[in-house]
């Protein structure tokens, strides 16, 4: 499989405001939410997807409301890049009223169908038939729409891996398939959970196309995922996407990572994406560095403004617990509670 | 014998104890050991676990026998169930009992169906150790209580223990058992703390225990549950009320004995249960005095459930999904009427 360099074609300062304003709100966002996680006040389990902007945001660039994307346990980032909006995700994470899902699902289930995000997933591997069946909706009702679906590295050894792109293959569905490879699941490191060299090699087994790129590099996924966008709305079929990437934090928030090794240093500094990005920006000349720095300034208030809102909001009522169970009934159905 | 120890370290003591029993136990699941391959990393500070119950096993086991899996769970738990069919005496852990849904097959048409359709000439004797359990935050796909799932099929034995010290019997039991065990273990009771001998014990199956005994009310209390109804219990008792607290221990195979004698002492009888109402271990328990303890009752049966909803996130509603002690109380209330001024 073929591995991507970054092509020097401009993007438009348009574009590229927009992909910088994405990566920056995911950084944000998470680096508050890893903040606020250590004093103690978040109910549950936090995936932070700090340090893999540059995936969400160079696939979603290519998105519009009416393309879905399925994700994972780490789908902050997924959320944000495909329009979610920052006050409801925050005051979903906190598990009120206001936010994106009603405070019913939380972190690990932020939703919002009308943006074409299916949901942040509980469930490994999860996402593989579910973006099957949104790119069949596509299809058959000529939407000209593609669905994505991220997933990570280990997830790529879950049997619906298998099951959901030969079916996106052989039916010739309008999915992208997204492996996050970030070197570990959990403690396990991708290597010593996969029989292959590469997730996109995997593709071979499905005849379809497979390419691995940096997914620290947004102009890289950009690029790529264009390709495979483009294949999609044709009804080209589906193409698989491996972006190599790191999580800055641990698997979840209070993770002590003793399996990561020196390599999270540089990840944090020469090797992050955002820095990448700004570099990039800035020596294309397609951006400033003032343009540039005022955006962080402005992502940071936009970010302390959904935390203020998500503190300031109600919690759920009792009655909301017996909602949304079925369409048909109001409560839980007259079942014994 | 005054050794307090945490439920999580008392399930690890068993497997800890079963492996040096016998060279055929090995665990399997996802991250048991942790950091599987990575150079640099010292046994000791692997991860052991999401929750850090297996911590330790690998240093003393080796990774041979503590095994780190991909996330297959279908590939690993099928595997498990004819390692032990072949053999082995493999312990396989379910992170979550709500992942079963990447695994049915392999326990409802495999592990739980090879001895029957071999006409007996197979066993299967693998224990999966499971985590579930609402109150933790962790929302509808990581909460759930699925035991009465399992109980519904033959061929699988349930296991659910609520205090440190039948944790570790119940699951040394478990993994000597020649059947498949599904073993539940609650997430929020892992740091709760009790007595526990040293050595190795076994607790046998469909044993209940009677964890308070009274003359007013049976109250039949699963998992985690058996705490609420101690709580409900002492406020009842200020007010009189004497309840017998019944922690079946293991669903499959029911000790009805025990929860029928009771039942015939008190006269009554409430079931507790966090899993959700319908086709539930509290509608097989009610529908067992029903059927035969009816002479025995001067109420109709009760019970105290989770609604039927999912889990939810919100920590406002998570608290009210969960049965408390104040809705057991109620419900005593409303059973003796005005038979006990409470
Ligand atoms: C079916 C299932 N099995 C196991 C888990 C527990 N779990 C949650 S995230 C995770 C690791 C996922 O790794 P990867 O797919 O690489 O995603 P990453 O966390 O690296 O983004 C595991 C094992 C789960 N949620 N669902
Ligand atoms: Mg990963």
């Amino acid at each position: 499989m073929s591995q991507t360099q970054t092509n020097q074609a401009a993007i438009s300062k348009e574009e590229a405001a927009w992909m910088f304003q994405k990566m920056l709100e995911i950084r944000h966002f998470e680096d508050r939410v890893h903040e606020i996680f250590g004093t103690g006040v978040l109910p549950g389990f936090v995936h932070l997807y700090a340090g893999e902007e540059a995936i969400a945001v160079g696939l979603c660039s290519h998105l519009d409301d009416n393309d879905y994307i399925t994700s994972t346990h780490r789908g902050h980032g997924h959320c944000i890049a495909k329009g979610c909006d920052l006050d409801g995700m925050m005051a979903e994470i906190y598990g009120k009223a206001t936010g994106l899902c009603k405070g019913k699902g939380g972190s690990m289930h932020i939703a919002d169908v009308e943006k074409g995000m299916l949901g942040a997933n509980g469930i490994v591997g999860g996402g593989f038939p579910l973006a099957v069946g949104a790119g069949l909706t596509h299809k058959l009702k000529k939407t000209g729409g593609v669905a994505v679906c991220f997933f990570g590295d280990g997830a790529n050894n879950h049997g619906t891996f298998h099951e959901g792109i030969n079916m996106a293959a052989i039916w010739n569905l309008p999915v992208i398939f997204v492996a996050e490879n970030n070197g570990f699941a959990e403690a396990t490191p991708f290597h010593y959970a996969s029989s292959c060299k590469s997730i996109a090699d995997r593709a071979i087994g499905y005849d379809i196309p497979g390419e691995t790129v940096d997914g620290k590099d947004v102009v890289a996924v950009r690029e790529a995922a264009q390709r495979a966008v483009e294949r999609a709305r044709n009804g080209e079929g589906p193409t698989l996407i491996e972006c190599v990437t790191y999580r800055n934090y641990g698997h979840f928030e209070g993770d002590a990572q003793t399996y990561k090794g020196e390599e999270k240093v540089k990840h944090l500094n020469d090797l992050d994406a955002i820095k990448k990005f700004y570099t990039y920006l800035t020596e294309q000349g397609i951006m400033t560095e003032e343009e540039l720095d005022k955006m962080d300034e402005d992502v940071r208030r936009d970010v302390d403004r959904a935390v203020e809102f998500a503190e300031k909001s109600p919690h759920p009522l009792p009655e909301q617990l017996l909602e949304d169970v079925y369409v048909s009934y109001k409560t839980d159905g007259g079942a014994v509670s | 014998m005054t050794r307090q120890i945490t439920f999580s370290q008392a399930v690890n003591e068993a497997m800890a104890i079963s492996m040096r029993e016998d060279q055929d136990v090995i665990l399997l699941g996802e991250d048991v050991a942790g950091g599987a391959a990575v150079d640099h990393l010292q046994d000791e500070e692997a991860w052991g676990g999401v929750m850090g119950v297996t911590k330790g096993l690998v240093q003393e086991f080796g990774r041979d026998r503590i095994i780190d899996t991909p996330i297959a769970e279908a590939g690993y738990v099928g595997a498990a169930v004819t390692a032990a069919a072949t053999g082995m005496r493999p312990i396989a852990e379910l992170m979550f009992n709500d992942f079963i849904g990447s695994c049915l097959d392999e326990v409802m048409n495999q592990g739980a169906k090879l001895r029957y359709m071999f006409g007996g000439k197979a066993k299967v004797p693998l224990t999966i150790r499971t985590m579930h359990g609402a109150g933790f935050r962790a929302a509808a796909q990581h909460s759930q209580s699925l035991y009465s799932f399992f109980t519904h099929i033959p061929g699988i034995k349930v296991v659910i223990p609520s205090t440190p010290y039948d944790a570790k019997g119940l699951l040394l039991e478990s993994i000597f058992d020649d059947d498949l065990v599904v073993f539940f273990e609650d997430k929020t009771l892992y740091t709760m703390k009790g007595e526990v001998p040293e050595g190795s014990y076994r607790i046998p199956f469909g044993k209940a225990d009677i964890k308070r005994s009274g003359e007013d009310v049976t109250i039949v209390a699963i998992g985690k549950m058996v705490h609420t109804a101690m709580k409900a219990a002492d406020e009842l008792a200020k007010n009189g009320v004497e309840a017998e607290i019944v922690d079946p221990r293991t669903l499959s195979p029911l000790d009805e004995d025990t929860i029928l004698t009771s039942v015939e002492k008190t006269g009554r009888l409430v079931v507790v249960d966090e899993a959700n109402p319908r086709c539930s271990a509290a509608t097989d328990i009610a529908a067992l005095a029903a059927d035969k303890g009816f002479d025995y009752l001067d109420a109709p049966v009760k019970m105290v459930t989770a609604p039927h909803t999912p889990v939810p996130f919100a920590p406002s509603l998570e608290d009210i999904y969960l049965p408390t002690p104040d809705k057991i109380v109620k419900a005593v209330q409303e059973m003796t009427g005005s038979e006990l001024v409470l």
